[in-house]
């Protein structure tokens, strides 16, 4: 039947594309670009989603997006002082979660030694106290690095509407090519973003690059379902309900159906942990959740 | 995009399968055997078209309805509730343009209605009460433009394509017929006169649900005068996608609305 060969359509030709030698000639989604047009196409895809983008994931994901950023947050548990790289942060999901966390550690750490300050005298208390208040993330910094302006642009609306303004900053840049000095920062995130990076190899260099020794790689992006039966769901849903939900909530089909085309086109977890460890990564790592749905890598600087 | 020219890439499409409707639609372009059978299922048969599988047309019919009442401001979403829920009145529509000796040559010609095709300035230029005139004058009033009508993207024919396309480009036309205003009011009155001349299941549930939001005087109206009136009209008058407006401009409107079998506004 037409619409069974339509939907066993993304294999075939995911099988026929892979054998493609990575010359010149890049996907984008399952159409065959340069690497300047892939570049160019996927900044107009972000361009026209920005704004609509935070609904967007909350309908395609039913709202589980937050639980798997919220699940890198505690992977990463960070403590304050920790300088934090946020790449292809956009929106700023990542940095935001970050800050609360973050502060909550801190309260934490004051609480606890106001404990252990128990016969001191209300002055010395609220001295005290006055002295940390001002430091409430503990110098900790984030910052958030996009390549696309619209993005950063809904990012900071969105820092000022929900009122986070301390320990963040908003770079505009691009992945391959960071515009930071070598051993800057503690931890290196990409949150939904390499996959839309057209050199990987040389995002995961600049990761390295940037990172101080003893810094953590964190990357969290949609990765390969081995289960058949979840596999043959997951592309239905993907394939049928995703552009559908992106033509009618946002108006835009076509960058939704870049979105799925693209995931299954990003290299399944063994080998990102491959191409990891290619860019002088230790200890590299991955952790699935969702079955694989969505997977965590993570790598040190040693 | 210039019919002559090489195929733009879609971005939806492998590059090379994208093509204007004018030129051959099974050439091939080298691409590898195996992927051919597949190619032929996402053709693109006109210039933004996206082909879809019924399951997707089903629920963008639903998503499309419920968003379209959800945000009125959503005009998207009445176009794609139209084109997806279009099957079965589409072809009637065009049948009926086919064996009609002025609608037919509509289908051959493919005339649009679009600022850049319309001479402005005659048109203003001609006399009051004439079609031409009342058209321009419709437009001032109501600030709007017929550059803002959506072209079709998931009809999966491109004949009937055009043939809704024509539909949308000629509703303003059917505004300044009808003697109606674009507010929600005037809206649901022509959309009462469509859904009775086309059968389209996008204006029948415009027109059936579009009044739950007027107030209840203007519903009043609306039930005893308004809607007898377009439903009679809408019944007696002839096809109003089988008339070349575009040679019309200098009928008067009257002589217009007579010859259609409209009857006068109330």
């Amino acid at each position: 039947c037409r619409w069974r060969a339509l939907l066993a359509r993304p294999a075939a030709a995911l099988r026929a594309l892979r054998g493609l030698a990575a010359g010149p000639e890049m996907h984008f989604g399952f159409q065959s670009v340069t690497e300047e047009e892939r570049r160019e196409k996927i900044y107009q895809v972000f361009e026209s989603v920005a704004k609509k983008y935070d609904v967007m994931n909350d309908s395609m994901t039913l709202g589980i997006h937050r639980v798997w950023k919220d699940i890198l947050m505690h992977k990463m548990n960070p403590c304050p002082g920790t300088l934090l790289l946020d790449v292809a942060g956009g929106t700023g999901d990542i940095a935001f979660r970050f800050i609360n966390y973050v502060r909550s550690v801190r309260e934490r750490q004051l609480q606890r030694k106001l404990k252990h300050h128990q016969n001191l005298s209300w002055q010395e208390i609220l001295e005290n106290y006055q002295k940390d208040k001002f430091n409430s993330l503990g110098d900790s910094q984030v910052v958030v690095c996009d390549i696309n302006r619209e993005m950063l642009k809904v990012g900071k609306q969105k820092a000022q509407h929900l009122g986070y303004s301390e320990g963040l900053s908003w770079v505009l840049g691009n992945a391959e090519e960071l515009p930071f000095d070598d051993d800057m920062f503690d931890v290196y995130t990409i949150a939904f973003g390499i996959r839309n990076v057209t050199r990987i190899d040389l995002a995961l260099q600049e990761a390295y690059r940037v990172l101080k020794p003893g810094g953590r790689f964190l990357c969290l992006e949609f990765s390969h379902v081995s289960n058949p039966l979840l596999s043959r769901l997951y592309d239905l849903y993907s394939f049928q309900v995703i552009p559908v939900l992106g033509e009618v909530i946002a108006g835009d089909w076509k960058s939704y159906q870049y979105l799925v085309e693209s995931i299954r086109r990003f290299p399944p977890q063994e080998e990102l942990k491959a191409m990891i460890e290619d860019a002088g990564f230790f200890k590299v790592d991955y952790e699935n959740l969702n079955f694989g749905i969505v997977a965590i890598h993570s790598g040190f600087k040693l | 995009a210039d019919p002559s020219a090489a195929p733009v890439p879609h971005p939806l499409l492998p590059a090379g399968r994208a093509r204007p409707s004018h030129s051959e639609p099974w050439g091939r372009d080298g691409r590898r055997g195996e992927e051919e059978e597949e190619e032929e299922l996402w053709h693109q048969l006109y210039p933004g078209h996206i082909p879809t599988s019924p399951l997707q047309k089903a629920l963008l019919a639903t998503g499309s309805a419920v968003m379209a009442l959800c945000d009125p401001y959503r005009h998207d979403m009445v176009a794609v509730l139209g084109e997806t829920t279009g099957c079965l009145a589409l072809p009637n529509l065009r049948d009926k343009m086919k064996n009609h000796p002025e609608g037919y040559r509509i289908l051959q010609e493919r005339p649009r209605i679009r600022l850049s095709t319309l001479d402005m300035d005659r048109l203003q230029g001609l006399p009051d009460g004439t079609l031409g005139r009342e058209y321009v004058r419709f437009l001032e009033d109501n600030k709007v433009s017929p550059d803002t009508r959506m072209p079709p993207k998931f009809v999966d024919n491109e004949e009937l394509a055009y043939v809704i396309q024509r539909y949308r480009e000629v509703h303003d036309l059917m505004h300044t017929l009808l003697g109606m205003p674009t507010n929600m009011l005037g809206e649901v009155v022509v959309k009462w006169f469509e859904a009775v001349q086309t059968g389209l299941p996008m204006c029948v549930l415009g027109a059936a649900f579009g009044p739950v939001r007027l107030s209840t005087r203007k519903l009043q109206v609306l039930a005893t005068e308004l809607v007898p009136w377009a439903i009679r009209s809408g019944l007696n008058a002839s096809c109003v996608l089988n008339i070349y407006y575009e040679q019309r401009w200098e009928q008067p409107v009257e002589s217009l609305r007579e010859e259609l079998g409209i009857f006068p506004p109330p």
